[in-house]
């Protein structure tokens, strides 16, 4: 890049190798531990990388991780605790939407950047000029959805919302809308609420509508039990659901009850571009598994906070910020990343679906 | 009407898991006069004993899922609530019974964060996947039905209903036609009165605790069997269920804690199929207030009908 040739790395780094501070904010335990640790070992192996070649402007980076616990208002502690205790430069994270809107407020006053890795919800960035993320918005996600829908050729679809989630409210409002324009019909609305167990009412009253398929935009933590009862009730249309899908317990529980159903997600350990190979391969040797999306959206995160430092020659905020902000074409592994002016991320989707026991790569939508 | 006798069913299948966990409620309070507050969270330990234990015993009755494993599960799961209920009651709830009854619930109360917290750091927050002890799928209903062959039934719903009604029947059997059963009414009708005519008060105590608590054992692996996903709270809301289907049937009467279950579990449906899930709770415990209002002793609660 020519802006860091001109900062001249290597006269920094002989005045100080100091460390520089960059915060992390996950879930390592807890309810959504899933996604959190996945997140945070995508984002540990970027640091690692990066430290390996030298650092950013000749200095490596610390990451300092503070496990929320999955728990509401352990964010924006920990927030305040990384900014004033620890002086971070940067913040990474949080990977649900509810913890990283407790957390940005937070950043915002301090005025220091926060980039979450995958918050989907729009509100997010809405907090101020100093919050940023790197993965599509709920909006995107439903509408990507909506038009694979189409292209599979369903007419006639049931929607299965959790209300108790806004991701889920989200991204059903926005299939909705771009379904019924392009001449969809939506047969069914049907709710249900996190933590329920049982859906058997809830699917009755879908088969009795004769969908082509169901949309249901849930977690991982109901989305099998509801496929596996969907299944029972003699249900055996296809299910398509958004990126809240991906967590070790989907598959577990749900055995092949989800096999042929459809996501949307961020990334595809099954994409052939180099970069992605080069991450797959250094991510398995280091934690043993395959990355999923949240350690690809980690790792991303962690990748455009040191292009923008380097971009800035500098970790003062106010500069941080504003390179951060003029991110372009940011070859990640989740695809070719740019901020846009309300700092929320212009990239491609992908599709997969369910197989033997597996995830796989069935397209990619770009926005 | 094919959707609306299917979402009976489906009702009728939670009902019967809501009335299991009711009946323990129902008898404690039969037995002491008190809420055991803790009773949900038994139904918790019941699905994590047959989780732990499903790959040994599954393995002991030739591997794979299948009857004989998942009958050993259930009595697996049922001996050990049934040791957690009476260690509960001889260690937190047996000294304080000289105690006012408001102690004694809040013992139970704090009983029951004990296990919901204590569950989760020893067994993870995270949902567990339950283990298939049998094999849950559709039954094929004769043609010949005409338009009822159109229903859904499933092997896991018979045989909730099928170990409830045989648990039913089982704990009414022991409750009428037993000594032990005679000494629980007896207690019930009047605690003083029993020990003075030589009932022992505290083993007539103990057996109530083990049997209703093994009846939430059960509860949780017929839960597990057709919701395979289990976590350490799981005990609060369907204990909170049971609790209502206790008090709507008529609290210390066994025939109403089946019934108000399977009430609840049928209005739970309804809702929720043809209103929203959203109105479930509301609902259910509006109806809960208005029984309530109208017969304060529950549907089946008459004064001078036998409580246990």
């Amino acid at each position: 890049m020519l802006v860091s040739a001109v900062c001249l790395p290597g006269i920094f780094a002989a005045i100080s190798a100091e460390p520089i501070l960059v915060g992390e904010v996950a879930s390592l335990t807890g309810a959504s531990a899933s996604f959190g640790q996945s997140s945070h070992e995508g984002t540990e192996l970027a640091v690692a990388e990066i430290n390996a070649a030298g650092g950013v402007l000749g200095r490596p980076i610390l990451l300092i991780t503070e496990d929320d616990q999955s728990q509401a208002g352990q964010p924006a502690t920990i927030v305040r605790k990384l900014i004033s205790q620890d002086k971070v430069v940067a913040v990474l994270g949080e990977v649900a939407s509810s913890k990283s809107l407790e957390a940005a407020p937070i950043c915002q006053q301090n005025k220091i950047p926060m980039i979450t890795p995958a918050s989907t919800n729009p509100k997010v960035t809405e907090v101020g000029d100093h919050i940023f993320r790197i993965c599509f918005i709920d909006p995107f996600q439903g509408t990507v959805c909506s038009k694979f829908a189409r292209e599979m050729g369903w007419k006639k679809v049931a929607v299965l919302t959790d209300v108790k989630q806004d991701y889920s409210v989200g991204l059903t409002e926005c299939f909705m809308r771009d379904f019924t324009a392009n001449g969809g019909e939506i047969v069914k609305e049907q709710k249900f609420s996190s933590g329920d167990k049982d859906f058997k009412p809830q699917l009755t009253s879908i088969k009795a509508a004769r969908p082509d398929a169901v949309f249901v935009p849930g977690y991982y933590a109901e989305v099998p039990l509801i496929a596996k009862q969907a299944r029972l009730l003699g249900i055996k249309i296809p299910f398509l659901g958004g990126d809240g899908w991906v967590g070790d317990s989907l598959l577990k529980v749900a055995g092949s009850a989800l096999d042929g159903s459809f996501f949307s997600a961020h990334f595809s350990s099954e994409d052939q571009s180099p970069k992605v190979r080069n991450f797959v391969e250094t991510f398995r040797a280091k934690y043993g598994g395959m990355p999923d999306d949240m350690a690809a959206l980690g790792y991303d995160s962690a990748m455009i906070l040191a292009a923008a430092i380097r971009a800035a020659c500098t970790t003062d905020p106010a500069a941080l910020r504003d390179a951060i902000a003029a991110t372009k074409d940011h070859d990640g592994v989740t695809g070719r990343i740019s901020l846009d002016e309300r700092r929320n991320a212009s990239k491609p989707a992908v599709i997969l679906t369910i197989r033997d026991g597996g995830f796989h790569f069935v397209k990619k939508v770009e926005p | 009407m094919i959707e609306f006798l299917q979402q009976l069913v489906n009702g009728l299948s939670q009902g019967a898991i809501y009335a299991l966990i009711a009946l323990g409620y129902t008898m404690v309070f039969g037995v002491l006069r008190f809420i055991n507050f803790a009773h949900g969270d038994i139904y918790m330990i019941g699905a994590f004993a047959g989780f732990y234990s499903a790959p040994k015993l599954l393995a002991l009755a030739g591997g794979g899922p299948s009857f004989a494993g998942a009958a050993l599960v259930l009595v697996a799961a049922m001996a050990l609530c049934a040791a957690a209920g009476v260690l509960i009651e001889r260690v937190c709830y047996r000294p304080l019974r000289a105690q006012p009854r408001l102690t004694v619930l809040i013992a139970a109360i704090g009983v029951s964060l004990l296990l919901e917290n204590g569950g989760q750091f020893a067994f993870g927050a995270d949902p567990q996947a339950f283990p298939e002890i049998i094999a849950d799928s559709a039954i094929d209903l004769p043609a010949s039905w005409g338009e009822f062959s159109l229903l859904t039934i499933t092997v896991g719903q018979v045989i909730v209903l099928g170990s409830t009604a045989v648990l039913l029947l089982a704990l009414r059997a022991v409750v009428l036609h037993t000594r032990t059963g005679m000494a629980m009414r007896a207690l019930s009708l009047n605690p003083l009165a029993a020990s003075l005519m030589g009932v022992n008060t505290d083993a007539v105590v103990s057996f109530t605790f083990a049997v209703g608590s093994a009846m939430a054992g059960a509860a949780g692996i017929l839960t597990a069997i057709q919701q395979p996903s289990i976590d350490p709270l799981m005990g609060i809301n369907a204990g909170l269920k049971a609790f209502v289907a206790a008090v709507l049937g008529g609290i210390g009467n066994i025939p109403g804690a089946a019934l108000g279950g399977v009430l609840i579990g049928i209005l739970e449906a309804l809702v929720v199929g043809y209103i929203s899930p959203t109105y479930r709770d509301p609902i259910v415990f509006a109806v809960l207030i208005v029984v309530l209002l109208v017969r304060p002793s529950g549907l089946l609660g008459k004064p001078e009908r036998e409580k246990v």
